[in-house]
């Protein structure tokens, strides 16, 4: 597989093409807008956050194939997980898009269980202007879910 | 014969189909970064409007300074900081030649054309402008025409207004006749646009400007690398570029200024080199240019400037000109052969760059596309929002030329745009 190819993964596109949880919800207690001042890409995401857990997350906005296909997976990914092990998953994440953790190998398999889809994103390592298109969506998603942790719902 | 010899200068060269005898090999190997390859391909570098590349003898002109001459200027009176400070001066002349100033006062050393446009909103602006005054751009301005602006106005009660751009690209002069007026104190234009290429016909907005009693202020960031700059021609009263976009190093702007008007202005910024006479309450300042010369100036980098000068003395402009446009038109043609590739900006001449769209495909994965196959380009606003906004997109890509593109580099770019949609159409 060629670089470009590592990095445009076919379930990447997919997401690009039909993104997941793409829509703006009803109810929420956590709202954030993550921007890249390099390429004036932007998304909302929101979250609604009861009893710690993230019991719904969509988003909505303009970007390119990796930051939307990652706004995407992360959605189907962290729905249903306690804010802990987002903020876990956040980290791993991270790590591996900056290529500090690899992913790929025998030996890695664990590492990838614990990723989940998420894996498709080691490719990004290999292009670091990326990464910023990436973790857009999830910067904004912590920031949402700290403000949805305080506990009120807002509708929209 | 009046009517054609008006029709020939209204158009500035004679009609006749002549193909550039320009051959880019011959100045290639001067160019170290084009030996480099990226990403197991040989680079093509296509984003020259970003930063140009260096010749060795800009570089060696640099590495001469802090090897053999260094000494800081106008301080000293050992010998070395005299051959600096004569050195130093000497290309202020050449840079002076280089545009038409009429003497080398009227060529004031910044940080580049950012540096520039500050100061002259800052000095000349912060002097002239009361509130309800305006201030003239275009809505094809680098955000570097613009911010400036956009603070002095907040500053001293004036509103900045956009000139605007017709539907293909051209600056709307019926717009500007209709709408300058006796408030209109500032008209700041590109001369050439850094996403379109247009060229802003400079001599007439300088015309209408000062008929208004208005001033004109050039970003020339596009211009001085591709055409042929003379101020006084132009008839503007600042123009402004940026040496590392002309193959010279980063961190050195050329601004230059009509006398009269520098010497009326106020020091934007305070320091060493900057002053006449110095007393703890109060100060006076050196005449222009030095006044706006505060602290030790890029000494190295006008070292460079100055082989800048030397080195494109060896270049037949013309040819070059002609050469980059056969370059552009060919990237054009191309690009627009391919189905779902939109060139944005429908202008002739389109002058060093190509913005384009592709669809379906993010500026961006278009850009790492490119970049996986050598290709090297720029994806993103340009720092040109307000004309992204009005071309209903948030980016585009865009590659850009210089002398030492080929033929071939073109159709690479072409081929990978082409992978590009093969890998998003999967």
């Amino acid at each position: 597989m060629t670089e470009l190819d590592e990095l445009y993964q076919t379930l990447i596109l997919d997401h690009n093409k039909s993104p997941r949880n793409f829509r703006e919800p009803a109810e929420f207690s956590g709202h954030a807008e993550g921007r890249n001042p390099l390429c004036g890409d932007v998304f909302d995401v929101w979250v609604d956050v009861r009893d710690s857990v993230v019991t719904d997350i969509s988003f909505l906005g303009q970007g390119c194939a990796i930051s939307k296909a990652s706004a995407s997976m992360m959605t189907t990914t962290i729905r249903g997980k306690p804010v802990a092990e987002v903020r876990a998953l956040f980290d791993r994440f991270h790590q591996v898009v900056t290529g500090k953790v690899s992913v790929s190998g025998d030996d890695k398999k664990e590492a990838r269980k614990a990723l989940g889809c998420l894996s498709a994103f080691a490719g990004v390592s290999a292009f670091p202007i990326r990464v910023k298109c990436a973790t857009l969506a999830w910067h904004a998603m912590m920031k949402a879910v700290e403000e949805g942790s305080g506990g009120k719902t807002n509708a929209v | 014969m009046a009517d054609l010899a008006a029709t020939v200068k209204a158009f500035g060269e004679a009609p006749v189909v002549k193909r550039s005898q320009w051959d880019p090999e011959a100045i290639r190997s001067h160019f170290p970064m084009l030996a480099r390859s990226v990403r197991g391909h040989p680079l093509a570098y296509l984003d020259n409007a970003a930063t140009a590349l260096k010749p060795d003898a800009v570089v060696d002109a640099m590495v001469e300074y802090y090897r053999e001459l260094t000494a800081n200027v106008a301080r000293g009176v050992h010998t070395t900081s005299q051959e600096a400070t004569q050195r130093y001066e000497s290309v202020r002349a050449s840079a002076a030649g280089f545009m038409g100033a009429s003497v080398p006062e009227e060529v004031v050393f910044t940080a580049g054309t950012t540096a520039s446009i500050n100061l002259v909103a800052q000095s000349y602006g912060r002097s002239v402008l009361r509130a309800g005054d305006e201030i003239l751009v275009t809505e094809m301005e680098h955000h570097s025409n613009l911010v400036p602006w956009q603070l002095i106005a907040e500053q001293t009660g004036a509103r900045v207004r956009a000139i605007p751009c017709t539907g293909r690209g051209e600056l709307d002069l019926e717009w500007f006749e209709r709408h300058r007026s006796d408030r209109t104190k500032i008209v700041a234009v590109c001369h050439v646009s850094n996403v379109l290429g247009t060229v802003v016909p400079i001599a007439r907005v300088a015309e209408l400007a000062h008929e208004m009693g208005a001033i004109c202020v050039v970003d020339g960031a596009q211009g001085a690398p591709h055409l042929a700059v003379d101020v006084r021609a132009l008839g503007c009263d600042f123009y402004a570029y940026s040496v590392h976009k002309l193959f010279g190093p980063t961190g050195l702007g050329v601004l230059y200024g009509r006398s009269k008007l520098l010497e009326r202005m106020p020091p934007w910024q305070g320091g060493g080199g900057m002053i006449a006479h110095v007393e703890i309450g109060k100060s006076t300042y050196a005449p222009p240019p030095a006044r706006f010369e505060a602290g030790t100036p890029p000494i190295g980098e006008v070292f460079g400037l100055g082989a800048v000068f030397e080195y494109l003395a060896t270049w037949d402009r013309e040819s070059v000109r002609r050469y980059e446009e056969e370059l552009v038109a060919r990237a054009v043609e191309r690009l627009e052969g391919v189905n779902g590739v939109t060139v944005h900006g429908d202008v002739r001449p389109k002058v060093g760059v190509v913005s384009f769209s592709v669809d379906g495909v993010h500026p961006h994965d278009v850009g790492t596309a490119l970049d996986a196959h050598g290709v090297a380009v720029r994806a993103g606003h340009h720092c040109a929002q307000p004309l992204m906004a009005k071309l209903g997109v948030t980016a585009t890509v865009r590659a850009s030329f210089a002398p030492y593109n080929t033929v071939a580099e073109v159709d690479a770019l072409v081929a990978g745009v082409a992978a590009a949609q093969k890998v998003f159409g999967r």
